[in-house]
């Protein structure tokens, strides 16, 4: 028998694998059963509704996809009200992913979301533009970054805080070290890579608001490099994410430093990949004679430096 | 249920489950000079798909090419020791690589998915108006109707006799069929209208539905307007998850408030009230 239990924090999951935000909802149980995931991740809540950005929203590349959906929603309130009890139906824990335009809104929601029964973790996704800086994205500099994860931690208490990275900046190691220092408890690495595609019959960009993020198996290196980096920048767990689609994608993101990895477009591709990765990761430990998935953590970072999630 | 105001007919059933399944091809051929239909072996899928529903299919050739992402594709047969159908329309790499799929060869579908039509007992007669390939959507609700004892009338419009599909359409349904082409002029918008305005005084139907273009789409939500008739239209756009999950395939639809909301093609519809949804 493998074991297949993960520690993030104080939070236990029973695997290491969940879906990534934006890319999964409640929708999938008509397909499996989520109970079967370490963890359910919720698509980004906002303070107040949002409509969305303009379509074309989501546009197919090669062996990937970019997407400016513009996170539409109805808010905060309507979510703890509204959202949360269809999400306790389950019993994988559930991770609100949560964005906010201003230091301020972030510390806001984060307190009442810890504050709700049912949330076991609040990830920070700080890809979203700072209304205070410019709308520069508050994960581009590791001041921003620090001072929106700071905000959070003094309201939420001992409420796990994990805060997603992006890979839209020059140096994601010193975001990574602010952020761990600002008081996150994880790090999820990362979100979608700004990418564009242009119709040459129009002369447009294909999505309806230019450029997108960039996701799929294409995105799946570069989303490796960034985990192997912040891995050996900080000591909190690293939650991988980047181009997953099987149990294999998994491993390397395991083996360059992660403790847990997200599932995304893979998803869109095919609704079952996430169990697929789940049961090949169990296969993968029997074969190496691996008692337990979390000896796979760090497995090919260059000995003699930190490993993540010790 | 509000996302569908005007629709108070009975449901023709909801898909509790979605199945994520390798189906064998029996069937692979092309329909004229530009269509191309698919038969599949899927006893239990088939006999629960809904007319108005779709299946999400992983395009990919025998030899595994195609595009990344899946394309959404109507039900065009389905039913109880039917095989499960879809009839569309060779457009781009998609359905280019579904068209090179042979007999004995494997597809992925992943459905059934979305809100069917809803079809009315009370009913006796209902009316349907399609554009091209938007025939094969509405083509299961003819069997669905008939097997209620409820009359269709259809009304296709088509670029030309060699584009009609007229057979894929009715089967063996019963439906009686009118046909205009755009190579005559018949299937001009103005002629449409005082075709459906006879149609509506002679034999007025029931309900109306429609499927495959905006100015027809819009006509026929004018005229049953105008009569007080109800009606439901099948919506198209481009797809992500198909599930539900990712918001890209989202349409403006009016809610029972009057207020214009983004909806959901492949949650909340394909099918959408005729007087709720907007033009495209
Ligand atoms: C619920 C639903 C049911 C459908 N049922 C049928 C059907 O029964 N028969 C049929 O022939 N077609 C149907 N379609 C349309 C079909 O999905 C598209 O024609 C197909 O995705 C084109 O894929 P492709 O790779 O061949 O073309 P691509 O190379 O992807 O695209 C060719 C062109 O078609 C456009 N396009 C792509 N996808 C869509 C879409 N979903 N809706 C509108 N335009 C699109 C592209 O923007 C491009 O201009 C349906 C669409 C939906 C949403
Ligand atoms: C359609 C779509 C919507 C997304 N929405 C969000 C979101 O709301 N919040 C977020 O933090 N990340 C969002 N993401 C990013 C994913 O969570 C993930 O970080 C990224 O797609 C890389 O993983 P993947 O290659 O497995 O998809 C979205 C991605 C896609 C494709
Ligand atoms: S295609 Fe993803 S929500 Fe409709």
């Amino acid at each position: 028998m493998v074991d297949l239990s993960t520690r993030i924090g104080s939070l236990t999951l029973a695997n290491p694998v969940m879906p990534a935000s934006g890319t999964f909802g409640p929708e999938l149980a008509k397909v499996f059963d989520l109970d079967a995931l370490g963890a359910l991740v919720t698509k980004s809540v906002t303070p107040e509704f949002r409509a969305g950005n303009p379509l074309p929203r989501l546009c197919e590349t090669e062996a990937g996809v970019l997407n400016s959906i513009g996170i539409p929603g109805k808010g905060l309130d309507h979510f703890i009200e509204h959202a949360m009890p269809e999400w306790r139906r389950f019993r994988a824990p559930l991770v609100v992913s949560y964005s906010a335009p201003t230091v301020a809104s972030f510390a806001e929601g984060a307190a009442r979301l810890a504050a709700t029964p049912g949330v076991a973790a609040i990830e920070a996704n700080i890809s979203c533009p700072n209304l205070e800086e410019d709308g520069r994205a508050f994960a581009m500099h590791p001041e921003p970054a620090a001072a929106a994860t700071a905000a959070m931690r003094r309201v939420v208490g001992r409420a796990p805080l994990w805060v997603k990275l992006s890979p839209n900046t020059g140096d994601i190691a010193a975001v990574a070290r602010a952020v761990e220092d600002a008081g996150a408890d994880a790090l999820v690495v990362a979100n979608t890579i700004l990418g564009l595609a242009i119709d040459i019959e129009t002369a447009r960009p294909k999505l309806g608001s230019g450029m997108g993020g960039f996701s799929g198996p294409a995105f799946k290196p570069i989303a490796l490099r960034l985990v192997w980096q912040v891995a050996q920048a900080v000591r909190i767990p690293v939650i991988g994410v980047g181009g997953i689609a099987t149990a294999e994608d998994a491993v390397e993101f395991l083996m360059a430093g992660a403790t847990a990895v997200q599932v995304g477009t893979a998803t869109f591709v095919s609704p079952t990949a996430m169990l697929g990765v789940v049961d090949g990761l169990r296969g993968f430990c029997a074969r190496k004679g691996l008692a337990r998935v979390a000896d796979l953590t760090g497995a090919a970072l260059p000995t003699g430096l930190p490993r993540a999630a010790e | 249920m509000h996302l569908r105001p005007n629709i108070r007919a009975m449901d023709l059933g909801p898909a509790a489950m979605v199945a994520e399944r390798s189906l064998k091809v029996i069937e692979s051929a092309p329909v004229g000079r530009r269509y191309h239909r698919l038969l599949l072996e899927a006893p239990d899928l088939s006999a629960r798909s809904r007319p108005g529903q779709f299946f999400h299919l992983l395009c990919r050739d025998g030899a595994g090419n195609g595009p990344y992402l899946r394309r959404p594709m109507s039900i065009w047969r389905c039913g109880a020791g039917e095989p499960l159908g879809f009839l569309f329309h060779v457009k781009g790499k998609g359905t280019a690589a579904l068209a090179r799929l042979r007999a004995g060869e494997a597809l992925s579908v992943v459905g059934p998915l979305g809100q069917g039509f809803a079809l009315d007992p009370a009913w006796r007669r209902i009316l349907i108006l399609a554009r091209g390939v938007g025939l094969a959507t509405l083509a299961p609700l003819t069997g669905a109707a008939a097997a209620m004892g409820i009359a269709a009338d259809a009304v296709l419009s088509a670029r030309d006799p060699a584009d009609l599909m007229a057979e894929e359409f009715a089967g063996v349904s019963g439906a009686s069929v009118t046909a205009v082409f755009d190579a005559d002029g018949s299937s001009e918008v103005a002629r449409v209208e005082a075709l459906l305005r006879a149609r509506f005084a002679a034999a007025r139907p029931d309900a109306v539905f429609t499927c495959g273009s905006n100015r027809l789409f819009l006509l026929l939500q004018r005229l049953s307007a105008e009569f007080g008739i109800p009606g439901q239209v099948a919506l198209e756009q481009q797809m992500g998850c198909g599930l539900g999950m990712c918001f890209c395939c989202v349409r403006q639809i009016r809610d029972a408030s009057g207020a214009v909301v983004n909806l959901r093609v492949c949650a909340e519809g394909p099918v959408f009230d005729l007087q709720a949804a907007l033009a495209w």
